[in-house]
Parts: C-alpha cells; sequence; structure tokens
C-alpha cells in the first residue's frame, strides 16, 4: 500500500511541475497574472507533494520493507536507525529523489520572496527551476523507481524479466502475484557507514542544487531581456551559499577518504571526484567575475557563460556521482539514464548558449579594460586560470574517449597528468591572490603595485631563506611557500592596514576597529579570509603531497619501527566480534602500538581491520596521531593469529596536512560572513568611478 | 592598442595551457589493453606504461606479508562497456571470466598494502608495466566489486 502512495505521490508531483512550467509560458503569453500565479502555487506545492513521498520511503526503509528493491539494495536490519534514514541517498534511485526534494525546497523559497520589482522575472525562473524538477521526477517516476517492489507468482516462483533479471515494479505484474519480501536487505556498503559519508553527499547536492537557482535568474533575465545586474545581485548570496556547500562537499570527502580508505591520501583525481570539481571551479570564478560587473559594468557575456557552464557541469556531476560516489566507491552502474541526462544537458546547454548569442549586443560592457594591472584585469586573469583547470580537467576524464577516436588505442591519463597540468596553473592562481587585493580598479602601475607589496615581498623572501636553512631544500616546495607567505602577509597587511585607518579616524580600540571593519564590508573581507583559508589548506596539501613519508615491515609484540623520527613500537592483538541482535556483524582485529619520539613516550595508537560478514568485506582503520607539525598515520596490514609472527603495518607520516582541516573550517567562517545577510542585499549598482577608484587605491 | 595587449595576452595564456595539457599527457599517458591484446602484442608491450583490467581469481591470492608482495592471477575480461552489458552485465561478465579456464590469464605482482576489496570475481585495474618474464608488475591496483553475480538474487525467502 505504502510503496503505491509513494509512487502515486511522485507522479502527481511530476505532473504538477510540468503544469507549472506549461501554466507560467502560458501566463507569459497571454499576460495573466492569474495563470502566472496559478504557476506559481504549482511550483510551490511540489515541496510538500516530494516531501510525503520522501517521508514514505524513509518509512519504508526504517521499517525494513525488504520487498522494496531499494530498501534491499541499501539497508538491512542490522544498520542503526539513522543509517537507514541517510540510505536515503545511498542509492541511486533514491538520491534522485533528494536532490528533486531539495530543488522544490530552493525553488519555494525562491517563489516566496517578493517580487515587486521583478516581476517579469517570476515567470522564468518558474519556467527553469520546474523543467529541472520535471526532468528528475521524470527519471525517478519512469527509470529509477524507488518504490518498485519484487514479486512471486501464485506458485511462489520470483518473476524475472526475459533477460533474467528479476522484475521489479510498484504494481502487480502479472494477475495473482504477491509481493516477494526476502528476510534481510544487502546494506549498505561499509566503507559508507562513516558519519563523514553521511554529510558528504547531501552538502555536494545542497551546493549543486543551489546554483540552479542563480541559473534561473541568468535564464530569466535572458529572456525578457532585463540585462542589467539585477540577476547577479538577486542571486549573489545564493551562489555563495551554493558555493560554500559544494566547497564543504568536497572537504568532507576528502577528510572521509583519509579517515577510511586506509591509503594515506585524500583525493585521487577520480572521474567521480573531478566531476564534483568542476562546478566548483566555474563557480568559483563566477564569485569572482561578478564583482567586476557590479563595479564596472563589465564581462556580461562571460558572467552569462559562467552560470550556464555551471548548471551543465551540476546536472553532469549529479549524474557522475549519484551512483559512483554513494553505492561503493569504484563502481559505477550502467544504467538507462545515461542517455537522458546527456539528452538534457544537450538541450538546456544549446538553448542556454542561443539565448545569450540572441541577447548578445545588450550586454555589450559599459566601459573598456585600460591597464593590464588593473583590478578587473587581474580578475578577468584569474578567471581564465579556473578556466585553464577546468580545461585541463575536461581533457583528463574525456582524453580516452577522445583518444579512442582518434588512434584506435584506448589511453588513460592519471593523478600524475592532473598534479602537472595543474601545479603551475593553481601557483599562478596564488600569485594573483596575493596582488589581486593591492590593485585599484581601473588602472594599476608596476610602480604603484610595487610600492604596495614590497614589505609582504621580502618578509616572504625572508621567511622562504628561514625554511631553505632548516626545513626544506626543495625546490618547488620553496616557490609554493613563498607564494603562500606571499599572499598570507598581504592579506594580513590589508586587514592591519584598513583597521589602523579605521582606528585613527573613528577613535576605536584595535579589536572594535577590526570588527567593524569586516562588518561593513563583508563581501570584501570575508573574501580575504577565504584567502587565508585557502593558504593554509595549500599548507596541508603541500606537506603530504611532497613531504609525505611511509615505511612498513612486519614485527613481533616488543619490536618496533622507525620512520620520521618517531618509533612505533608493536604492544598487542586483539579480536573480537561485535553482534547485532545474537548474530556476529563485524569482526574487530585491532592492534595496539606505542609511539615514541625521541625516547619519549607519547601515547598509544589503534589501527584496526574491520570485517563485515554481510557484505565480507574489510575495511581498515587508520590510527592517526594528529598534530599542528604532522601526523602519524599507521595501518594495520596483516597478522599472524597468535603472535609468533607478528604483525605487518604500514605507516605514513603527513607533515602539515591538519592544516587542510584548520584551513576549511576557517573557510567555513569566511564564506559566513561574505554570505552573511546585509540590510539592504539588493541595493542598485554604485559603478566605481574615477574619483572612487583613487580612493580604492588609498584605502 | 590595448586590446592588442590583451589579445596577445590571452593568446599567450592560451598557449600555455595548451602546452601544460600535452606535455603532461605525452608524459603520464598509459595505454588502457585487456588481457587478450597485452598477448597479442607480445614482447612488444614491454617496457610500456600500461592499464590493464582483468577479472581477479580468487585461488591465486597470495600474500606475502614479510616482504608486502602480493601475486594474483586475471583473466580476461571486455574493455569496452558496451560490449559487458552485451554479455549481461559486469558481475556476469567478472564471474564467467573466472569460471573458465580457456581464457587467457596473466599473473599479476603488486608490492604494497593487500586492498580491501581484492577478492575473486572484482575486477582488478592494474597501472604497470609488463615485464619480459610475462608477469604484470603493478605499480597501481583499483578494485571494482559489483554485486556478485549469483547473489544478485535475494537469498531468503518469505511470502505475505
Amino acid at each position: 500500500m505504502l510503496a503505491e502512495f509513494g509512487y502515486g505521490v511522485l507522479m502527481v508531483s511530476f505532473i504538477v511541475a510540468l503544469y507549472s512550467v506549461g501554466a507560467a509560458i502560458f501566463g507569459v503569453r497571454n499576460k495573466s497574472d492569474a495563470v502566472i500565479e496559478s504557476a506559481r502555487r504549482a511550483m510551490l506545492l511540489t515541496f510538500p507533494l516530494i516531501s510525503l513521498s520522501a517521508a514514505t520511503l524513509i518509512y519504508l526503509l526504517v521499517n525494513n520493507h525488504y520487498e522494496v528493491a531499494f530498501v534491499y539494495e541499501v539497508t538491512s536490519r542490522s544498520m542503526p536507525t539513522y543509517l537507514k534514514v541517510t540510505a536515503w541517498w545511498g542509492g541511486q534511485a533514491g538520491s534522485l529523489v533528494f536532490w528533486s526534494w531539495l530543488l522544490s525546497a530552493f525553488a519555494s523559497a525562491v517563489t516566496l520572496r517578493k517580487w515587486d520589482r521583478d516581476r517579469e522575472f517570476l515567470p522564468w525562473v518558474i519556467v527553469v527551476t520546474a523543467i529541472t524538477l520535471a526532468f528528475f521526477l521524470g527519471m525517478v517516476v519512469f527509470y529509477e523507481n524507488p518504490f518498485a517492489r519484487y514479486w512471486q507468482d501464485i506458485n511462489g516462483q520470483l518473476i524475472t524479466r526475459i533477460d533474467g533479471q528479476l522484475l521489479t515494479s510498484v504494481f502487480t505484474p502479472v494477475i495473482g502475484a504477491t509481493t516477494f519480501i526476502p528476510d534481510d536487505g544487502q546494506g549498505l556498503n561499509p566503507l559508507l557507514r562513516h558519519p563523514g559519508m553521511v554529510i558528504h553527499p547531501p552538502m555536494l547536492y545542497l551546493g549543486f542544487v543551489s546554483f540552479v537557482i542563480p541559473y534561473a535568474f541568468a535564464i530569466a533575465a535572458l529572456v525578457t531581456g532585463r540585462t542589467d545586474d539585477r540577476w547577479i545581485r538577486l542571486t549573489r548570496r545564493w551562489s555563495l551559499w551554493a558555493w560554500l556547500f559544494l566547497s564543504f562537499g568536497l572537504v568532507l570527502g576528502g577528510r572521509w577518504a583519509y579517515d577510511v580508505l586506509g591509503w594515506g591520501g585524500y583525493w585521487g583525481w577520480d572521474p567521480v571526484e573531478i566531476a564534483a570539481f568542476m562546478p566548483w571551479l566555474t563557480g568559483t570564478a563566477f564569485l569572482h567575475s561578478v564583482m567586476i560587473q557590479e563595479k564596472r559594468g563589465l564581462l556580461k557575456h562571460w558572467n552569462m557563460v559562467l552560470v550556464i557552464l555551471t548548471y551543465a557541469l551540476v546536472i553532469f556531476g549529479t549524474f557522475l556521482t549519484r551512483s559512483g560516489v554513494l553505492s561503493s566507491v569504484h563502481a559505477f552502474a550502467q544504467s538507462a539514464i545515461g542517455p537522458l541526462f546527456f539528452a538534457f544537458i544537450g538541450i538546456t546547454f544549446i538553448t542556454s548558449i542561443s539565448l545569450l548569442i540572441w541577447r548578445w549586443p545588450e550586454l555589450r560592457g559599459e566601459t573598456e579594460m585600460k591597464s593590464m594591472l588593473s583590478r578587473e584585469a587581474l580578475f578577468l586573469l584569474n578567471n581564465l586560470l579556473f578556466m585553464s583547470v577546468l580545461v585541463v580537467c575536461f581533457w583528463g576524464v574525456i582524453f580516452p574517449l577522445i583518444s579512442e577516436l582518434a588512434t584506435g588505442a584506448k589511453v588513460t591519463v592519471g593523478p600524475p597528468f592532473y598534479e602537472r597540468a595543474t601545479a603551475p596553473l593553481f601557483a599562478a592562481l596564488m600569485f594573483l591572490m596575493g596582488i589581486a587585493p593591492l590593485s585599484a580598479w581601473g588602472h594599476s602601475t608596476l610602480n604603484t603595485l610595487g610600492r604596495a607589496i614590497w614589505k609582504s615581498a621580502l618578509a616572504a623572501l625572508f621567511l622562504t631563506v628561514v625554511l631553505f636553512a632548516v626545513y626544506t631544500k626543495n625546490l618547488i616546495a620553496l616557490i609554493a611557500f613563498f607564494l603562500i607567505a606571499l599572499v598570507l602577509f598581504v592579506t594580513m597587511q590589508e586587514f592591519w592596514r584598513a583597521t589602523r585607518a579605521r582606528q585613527r579616524a573613528q577613535d576605536e580600540n584595535f579589536f572594535t576597529a577590526l570588527a567593524r571593519l569586516i562588518g561593513r564590508s563583508r563581501r570584501r573581507y570575508g573574501g580575504y579570509i577565504i584567502h587565508i583559508s585557502m593558504m593554509l589548506m595549500a599548507i596541508g596539501i603541500l606537506g603530504i603531497e611532497i613531504f609525505q613519508t611511509e615505511t612498513q615491515g612486519t614485527v613481533a609484540v616488543g619490536e618496533s619501527l622507525d620512520i620520521s623520527g618517531y618509533t612505533v613500537e608493536y604492544k598487542e592483538l586483539a579480536n573480537w566480534d561485535v553482534p547485532v541482535r545474537g548474530n556476529p556483524q563485524v569482526n574487530y582485529t585491532r592492534a595496539a602500538v606505542s609511539i615514541f619520539k625521541g625516547g619519549v613516550y607519547l601515547g598509544e595508537l589503534y589501527p584496526r581491520k574491520d570485517y563485515y560478514y554481510d557484505s565480507q568485506q574489510n575495511m581498515t582503520i587508520p590510527g592517526n596521531r594528529s598534530t599542528l607539525r604532522d601526523d602519524l598515520y599507521v595501518l594495520l596490514v596483516d597478522w599472524q593469529p597468535i603472535s609468533a609472527n607478528g604483525a605487518t603495518f604500514k605507516i605514513y607520516v603527513n607533515p602539515l596536512v591538519n592544516w587542510l582541516w584548520i584551513g576549511s573550517l576557517l573557510f567555513l567562517f569566511g564564506v559566513i560572513i561574505a554570505a552573511w545577510p546585509d540590510k539592504d542585499p539588493e541595493q542598485e549598482p554604485v559603478r566605481v568611478n574615477k574619483r572612487a577608484r583613487q580612493m580604492s587605491a588609498a584605502d | 592598442m590595448q586590446r592588442t595587449k590583451f589579445l596577445l595576452g590571452g593568446l599567450l595564456i592560451l598557449a600555455a595551457v595548451v602546452y601544460l595539457i600535452a606535455s603532461s599527457t605525452q608524459a603520464s599517458a598509459e595505454y588502457f589493453m585487456t588481457i587478450d591484446e597485452l598477448k597479442a602484442e607480445g614482447s612488444a608491450a614491454v617496457g610500456k606504461s600500461l592499464r590493464l583490467s582483468g577479472a581477479v581469481i580468487g585461488d591465486t591470492i597470495q600474500y606475502d606479508p614479510q616482504t608486502l608482495t602480493l601475486t594474483f592471477e586475471v583473466a580476461h575480461v571486455p574493455g569496452d562497456n558496451n560490449e559487458i552489458e552485451a554479455q549481461g552485465g559486469l558481475a556476469k561478465v567478472l564471474y564467467d571470466a573466472v569460471n573458465d579456464p580457456t581464457r587467457q590469464r596473466v599473473k599479476v605482482i603488486y608490492k604494497g598494502v593487500k586492498p580491501d576489496l581484492l577478492r575473486g570475481e572484482a575486477q582488478a585495474i592494474m597501472t604497470g608495466k609488463m615485464g619480459e618474464d610475462g608477469i604484470f608488475y603493478a605499480d597501481e591496483l583499483l578494485l571494482k566489486c559489483p554485486t556478485r553475480y549469483e547473489e544478485a538474487v535475494p537469498e531468503q525467502s518469505a511470502s505475505n
């Protein structure tokens, strides 16, 4: 009964979404506000409808309704309730419902705002969001149905399809058939039963889905011909939140890999990771270049291109990650929905670009870029660099296809390709982060820039020399450390200078002045905090990429392994079952090791290997001792049952990696400052004129 | 004048990016091969950077924790996704490959931690080089474990 109900509600919401599209277009054509209002209400209705359907699905998941194929695939009796709930996005069909639910929530939030000044955008925003919503709901209703069940005929035989696969459907496939209820489900892959994996997919999806809103406004602006920066001002905050969620989703994914996958790393340039990274790249470029449109009235075409690209990459990313990340680390499910996704991406992309070409003349810049060192020129360069990283990623993903078409040989590129090709680009981006805050809108010269930067550059150089003397002789690391130090010093100098100026002018103490300064221009200083956090993350990435050391060996109890000043001594091994309702579910094998550094005892670590009986899978949990200087990351590889021959360990020392996680927390703080609502968030454009330009050079 | 400067700058960046991509591609390209293709190449494949895909044969997995040396054999599976689909999906293809003694096989040696996902009927995607001794020396080992073919049908039953 419940499965039919959940499916029926989904079907209804699909029809309502379609109605919303039709009514909005009809309302615009016939200039009928009443019909547009009806479209708006239909849009609002989708949210409670999809919520209801999702609640049904969650009920089925939590209450072990294994006759439903989706429930069978992603849950099992031994899973705790919270994991059963989050199994909602643990498989393809459920995650598509989740996506639709988020989109309907965001679209409803948008349509609830006051539209007085932007009446003409409303129907088109509805059209774009409702088409996207209908596409995802259509996927679920017709192809990836989370409510489909197993059936058996009157003789108790399982009903199969012609090709021998099990038949699943919501409704009775043949007369007399009854649902077939397996005793227990397959359960979520144990690798995914981790708090990081519980929040990581929703974070990514939140990021993906919120980018639909700026895109909808951009298309509304193109269709209505209201091509000023209104759409950008209306969606600025959406873009920032979208970016925040996407960034955090990426970081959480990295943290999960570091904690659970047991290979001492956090990012492997897997196609799935790249698919989530690509919209982040265009989104980041977009966040920067909208500022130029707001301040200088330039790059209007470019912003449109960026938001259209981001939307396409978001849909593409959903398609790639929906099964890749969620059901198994590297397993890709081939399914019928692939071609549909590509068709949808193709159609929306071509339509958007055609609209853009149609409005091309109206989007001409209001001035011209004059100086190569002006802030807008540096922002443009920043955009080009982000696009270059995107091109590198895209090339890496499609290269096997291209080479196969061109030469017949299937050639792939691995992580070394991405590392080699992106490293100089990231270095250039860091350099820009150092000089762009110092350059002025409109016009800057080498002379003015040089005067603003020399102190920071000198300090960074000094620090680099010190590092050369005491820490590393690695040239690449030294260049990177120099750039990191440069950005940190320049940014902190900016805070310092502006705070001091305010302190003198307003007669406030330093901290009040700093807090008010940040409060008054939140986007600028929030942005600077984000820059600082990026540099902290860069320190962590550099540490693990360049300075990681590893060792491995088999030792008996009492013996030890040495690595980078640490001594790891094997103490004992324990092995026990963890039963769930009387049945052993997981078998833990845990080693205890003592850590010494320079003869000083630092504590114990407990690297583990878990064996999950239901999925017959091992899981390696590292013992990790984390400090600001380095992480000691110990893996239990193998062992002898009675500790005669001892156990095998693999040990990594990952210097500085903690700064990656510290940086990401600071990053969160920076984005929240930048995205915090202003009193009047949608103020009219204030173009920077000549006078203001000189002030900004000086402030 | 300004326009030309900007254009020139843009072209310079474009050239740099093209160079970066081209040189990095060349330096890190790996030829993707199936085991049949590898065997057909014979000694010509020795020393090339290869990415090899095959089905892991469970009985052949051996691990020496003293030296962290992992050896196993893999059997040929088709490289093309459409072909895999046509033969009934990845799980079935792997099952068939492992249970067909006439399939071409290659011995693989990998040094490092034994991956958790390594077991019979897993698909191994290995990066490395072919040695002159006919053994594939893998530097990197990726494993895909589709739901086991035999277990594609839910195990226990109860009717309502």
